[in-house]
């Protein structure tokens, strides 16, 4: 029997007070996502079970007990305000997925400071724009990371302490540097853990948009009752799984369901901080018995591309419930799942934005390969039309809105209030993605209703590259856009013009590809570059996206009436 | 082959490590798996064998394993193009 039990079921008796209920939580109570996490797991009886088992490349497999995380996280939490960090501070953390960034995430929300997670690969302008637009106080980072860091500093005046978790004293720390050994650090047992309320700031993840630079999403403490329930209901998790989630908490899947949601329910969960590699991947799932399993479209077809032999060569049988969220699950990765591991991908859809999931297929709810699934009770969605943003009919495309008011919701644009607004059309919050309900009431994905790029799951803004791209002294004008990709769904091509005087050749290609990726990441890397005289504009001189774009997709290109030159 | 082998470690190295990153990489050492290179970069590996020894590397052949150290590398662009 699922947790969930019937979805019909749900639908009628679904409130989100039984989840706070269940948590014990009463309106007005502290919550504190850290401390629900592990003292109360710990309260609970929980205190010996593991809360994680670790794996990372060349290291010895390290396991910790809810009671050590609970300790852990104190430790780090103390520390920090020994610094002299304060409540309000936002702390980012800039690491690989050791361990010190999963209880350092939980120990800056027991001190009341703001999380602010980054993936390890961003280059040294993902990070200025992210950490100049937060203020950010301090960076929890590594030995490996640490270059990256050192050269930015200077810019960042705000930023006062970079912590080094793997330092071994062979090279002098510089200014602000502080080194810090969690397993050797002071064992804190009991911590005055900072009395947050509901409303009370927790997490800002930084997100991409069509124009202007990343907006980091804030979330509260009271988003951990939608990642409590949804953890529950959507992967089913119980209290003997062993749980795998496959993201990296630089992206908001890793900190709501590879951090808070298994945590919260006192489920033990394993992590592997390897790149990817489909043997490992399987020998991990057979070694540690994993029994759910939340990882990506991308990596599913990326596995599906390993063949169906090597699969036989591992024991997978503790395999019992599978999802999967990133860009929309293709039918063919569904019905390849259930003939491999004998059960099919539930495809999951949500954002930074809703910091839980929203519409979702569900266990024990019949599959429709390909859809979305159906919204969670207690979410109220629709698709809507593009002008009046009123509900459309049955089998019409529109926009996904949701009714605001979950417990999970962002609340705000971190210094960027209008554009948090802009997100609200009738009542709605507008998701930015296009999508049909069928006669039976599942969602079926369209696209994106912007120029982000979908690549692996991940949101990148074709904005922030074009600017980039502006910086290398070859580059007179480019347009960058979504190409379709087999495995990623789509991944970045840019489309440049030269300046006078630079000639394309196979040498400069791969500068401008390098270029991007040291200064933004491997994500925003462009895979492909196809060098043009001249971009498409608009008579205003406003270059045309949309036009390559549905070059790139073999779509039509729609009304040209204002093309320049055309 | 040893010529061959040290171009690419060369490059790895300086293309892939952040300056002051003294991570040690030799010709077993695991790219992909290792997180040294991502799949998303080894797009730019690939573009760069392709540049330099002008031939183009099919996709199928591209894969993870094959890129997942020098040595592996060396061997696909042996077997396939006969560099050596």
């Amino acid at each position: 029997m699922a947790n969930l039990g019937s979805y019909e079921d749900q639908l009628k008796s679904f409130s989100w007070k039984k989840a706070e209920e269940e948590l014990g939580y009463r309106a007005g109570d502290d919550i504190n996502i850290g401390e629900y996490c592990t003292d109360r797991i710990c309260r609970m009886g929980k205190k010996d079970k593991i809360a994680l088992y670790w794996e990372g490349f060349g290291s010895e497999p390290k396991q910790y007990t809810f009671d050590e995380m609970r300790i852990l996280t104190n430790s780090i939490g103390h520390y920090l305000r020994k610094l002299g960090l304060r409540d309000g501070d936002r702390i980012c953390i800039f690491l690989d997925r050791v361990p010190e960034l999963y209880f350092g995430f939980l120990g800056i929300l027991k001190m009341g400071g703001i999380a602010q997670p980054l993936f390890s690969a961003f280059g040294p302008e993902s990070l200025i724009t992210r950490l100049e637009d937060a203020r950010t106080r301090a960076i929890i980072t590594q030995k490996k990371h640490l270059p990256k860091v050192r050269n930015i500093v200077d810019v960042l005046p705000a930023l006062e302490f970079i912590i080094v978790v793997d330092d071994d004293g062979s090279k002098p720390l510089r200014a602000k540097e502080h080194a810090f050994h969690m397993d050797k650090e002071e064992r804190v047992d009991h911590f005055d853990i900072f009395r947050s309320k509901a409303e009370t700031p927790s997490v800002l993840h930084y997100t991409s948009g069509t124009t202007g630079k990343p907006k980091g999403a804030q979330h509260v403490h009271y988003s951990i009752i939608s990642q409590y329930i949804t953890t529950k209901y959507v992967l089913d998790l119980r209290d003997d799984d062993i749980y795998w989630c496959t993201a990296d908490p630089g992206w908001v899947t890793g900190t709501s369901y590879g951090i808070i949601g298994p945590w919260v329910n006192g489920v033990t969960q394993c992590v592997l901080d390897i790149g990817f590699n489909a043997e490992n991947w399987y020998k991990f799932i057979e070694k540690y018995r994993v029994t759910v399993w939340y990882s990506a479209p991308t990596a599913v077809r990326a596995l599906m591309k390993e063949g169906d032999e090597i699969v036989k060569r591992f024991d997978l049988s503790s395999l019992r419930h599978l999802c999967c969220v990133g860009e929309p699950l293709n039918a063919e990765a569904v019905i390849w799942s259930e003939r491999v591991f004998g059960k099919p991908f539930h495809d999951t859809f949500w954002q930074t934005e809703t910091g839980s999931i929203v519409i979702s297929n569900y266990p024990k709810m019949k599959i429709k390969p390909g859809s979305m699934g159906k919204p969670f009770p207690g979410i109220t969605a629709t698709v809507l039309d593009t002008q009046k943003y009123e509900p459309v009919k049955t089998g019409t495309v529109g926009l996904i809105a949701l009714k605001p008011g979950w417990p999970s919701m962002f609340r705000t644009y971190w210094n960027n209030e209008a554009t948090y607004r802009s997100k609200f059309k009738n009542g709605w919050y507008i998701c930015g993605d296009r999508a049909s309900i069928d006669e039976d009431g599942y969602y079926w994905f369209v696209g994106r209703d912007d120029d982000v790029i979908n690549t692996g799951g991940h949101l990148v803004g074709p904005f922030e590259i074009e600017s980039a791209l502006l910086e290398h002294p070859a580059v007179a004008e480019s347009a960058v856009v979504g190409k379709p990709d087999p495995v990623n769904m789509e991944v970045v091509k840019a489309f440049i013009a030269l300046k006078p005087g630079y000639q394309v050749s196979k040498e400069l290609n791969l500068e401008i590809i390098n270029f991007i990726r040291k200064k933004l990441s491997p994500l925003a890397m462009p895979q492909e570059i196809e060098f043009v005289p001249s971009l498409p504009k608009t008579r205003s001189g406003k270059i045309m996206r949309r036009v390559l774009r549905a070059q790139e997709w073999g779509e039509e290109v729609g009304d040209l009436s204002t093309l320049e030159n055309d | 082959m040893s010529e061959l082998k040290k171009i690419i470690l060369d490059y790895v190295k300086k293309e892939y490590l952040e300056e002051g990153d003294d991570t040690e990489i030799t010709n077993t050492t695991p790219l992909i798996s290792g997180g040294i290179v991502d799949s998303f970069s080894m797009v730019s590996l690939k573009l760069f064998l392709e540049a330099k020894y002008n031939i183009s590397i099919p996709d199928a052949k591209a894969t993870p394993k094959a890129f997942d150290s020098v040595d592996n590398i060396a061997n696909l662009l042996q077997k396939e193009f006969n560099i050596q």
